[in-house]
């Protein structure tokens, strides 16, 4: 279980400012949302989170650490802790779903090839997806690739789960499928969880807070029901649309 | 390197230089492969590379290149052949052609067409694989999971394109000198005539300097081409650019430095003589 603190984080691109002193706080085994109109800043600042880009200014602080002024070396022994669901998956298209799966626990030798196989089995039990181990990427749909990646990164047994836009592009059917598996994922591992996302519905049914982002900027903060209640003209626009 | 780029520092980089512009993409770019380079030999040499995977780079840089670098040199050898041939026939130098061959294949042609073919097949291979990766985010996911990108894709296929042109260069003479002896035959140039001038003209040092050019050529092309793909940018279009931009920096590197190190080559024979 990780804890989470963004302190007055901005990026900029060129003379862009695409994240304006951005705070937010998640705590331990909590599910976060981060919500907002495509282009307000959510997977940049997500990847900012997970150390893929610089900010220009703040702070990010995973369990006590601030990593922004970190080296990419130091980067790799903090990123052991946090895993990223990326949009697409991001499968190596190369290998196999056991490969891709056993890939993280395998690089760094933190178990032998057989407790990886046996961890790569219950991983892609616990996401719905056995025996599809001999599987290619290329063979499975948006949704399987989705779970694979979440089995993916889980085999490091992190602390903190970064989820970028796990919904997009799947039927109501298989996101509520998706949302069911973060939700499970937080109450069996006690993972803690930001969660990106423009999809309200899924929103709603998963967060223990959401975090409106708005331009670069978090216009709102709080429990599903307070964004319900929300007077902010922004937030209004965004969960009644 | 854009290795990290939201599209952000990327798209910095491209509208940074003014003034000089070219000097600066240079500078960076000679700056940024010089890093590659240092970084793929400082893994390699303290073991920190995936073996399994270099094996299978050097089967796919390498030897899946061999048929069609013998094709391309057997043809050029022949081509060779038949003008030389004919000419030196005429005026009685029928006794100089095999080594003429000979030594234009191992001093010039076989590095420098193995290069090339390497660059076109492979080099445009790797730039394209990742590429591909980059815009798939498969190289954010690898620096997700604490996997350098240069240690997981880089420093394999340098070690494997490294070890693998020498062989390629060597294939590439004999395909070549194989097909200038058949060419040659056909202008009445005997083989045993053919074997003898090869014998006479051309030494041990001659295809020492060839195969010690094609190291350079191996390197060149791993880490421009890894380059290339690790700086891709703009979805799949930019990942075509990157291939043709890898295919092309490849080949030009490969003629300029070619001149350099034959005048290299040349200088440290002499000075040994």
């Amino acid at each position: 279980m990780s804890e989470l603190r963004v302190a007055g984080l901005s990026y900029s691109v060129v003379d862009r400012l695409i994240l304006k002193g951005v705070d937010l706080e998640v705590r331990q085994g909590e599910i976060l949302a981060v919500m907002g109109m495509s282009g307000s800043g959510k997977t940049t600042l997500l990847r900012c989170i997970a150390g893929l880009i610089k900010p220009s200014q703040g702070s990010i602080t995973v369990d006590g650490e601030d990593i922004v002024p970190m080296t990419e070396t130091q980067l790799n022994r903090v990123r052991l802790r946090i895993g990223l669901v990326f949009q697409y998956a991001a499968l190596f298209d190369s290998l196999t779903v056991r490969e891709n799966v056993g890939f993280g626990p395998l690089q760094h030798r933190t178990k032998t090839p057989a407790a990886v196989a046996e961890l790569v089995t219950s991983l892609l039990a616990d996401v719905g997806m056995p025996g599809t181990e001999g599987m290619l990427p290329a063979e499975l749909s948006g949704g399987m690739r989705k779970r694979v990646g979440l089995a993916r990164a889980l085999a490091n047994e992190p602390g903190l789960l970064l989820y970028d836009e796990p919904t997009s592009g799947l039927d109501p059917v298989i996101a509520r499928t998706i949302d069911d598996l973060i939700v499970e994922t937080r109450d069996q591992r006690g993972v803690t969880s930001v969660v990106v996302s423009h999809d309200i519905p899924s929103i709603f049914r998963i967060a223990d807070r959401v975090a409106m982002i708005d331009q670069g900027v978090i216009v709102e903060t709080g429990t599903p029901t307070e964004l319900r209640r929300s007077s902010d003209s922004r937030v209004r626009a965004f969960v009644d649309a | 390197m854009a290795s990290n780029d939201a599209g952000g520092e990327g798209a910095a980089a491209r509208r940074a230089p003014e003034g000089p512009g070219w000097l600066v993409v240079a500078a960076t770019f000679v700056g940024e492969t010089s890093i590659l380079a240092g970084q793929a030999a400082w893994l390699a040499m303290r073991g920190k590379f995936s073996l399994r995977e270099t094996i299978r780079q050097m089967a796919a840089m390498g030897v899946d290149s061999i048929p069609i670098i013998m094709l391309t040199c057997a043809a050029t050898g022949s081509v060779l052949a038949f003008y030389v041939a004919d000419v030196l026939v005429r005026f009685g130098g029928a006794g100089f052609v095999g080594g003429m061959i000979a030594l234009s294949f191992l001093l010039e042609l076989g590095p420098v067409l193995a290069g090339v073919m390497v660059a076109a097949r492979s080099g445009a291979a790797v730039a394209a694989e990742i590429g591909s990766m980059v815009v798939t985010e498969q190289i954010d996911a690898l620096r997700m999971m604490s996997v350098p990108p240069v240690r997981y894709l880089v420093a394999p296929r340098v070690l494997a394109c490294i070890l693998m042109m020498p062989i390629c260069g060597l294939f590439a003479d004999m395909a070549g000198i194989f097909g200038g002896l058949v060419m040659a035959s056909t202008h009445g140039v005997t083989q045993s005539a053919f074997m003898e001038s090869i014998r006479t003209m051309a030494t041990h040092a001659d295809l020492m300097k060839g195969l010690a050019k094609t190291l350079w050529f191996g390197l060149t092309i791993a880490v421009v081409a890894c380059h290339q793909g690790l700086n891709t940018q703009r979805g799949a279009t930019g990942v075509g650019a990157a291939t043709t931009r890898s295919v092309v920096l490849c080949v030009v590197f490969i003629f300029v430095s070619d001149f350099f190190l034959a005048q290299v080559l040349s200088g440290a024979s002499a000075s040994m003589r």
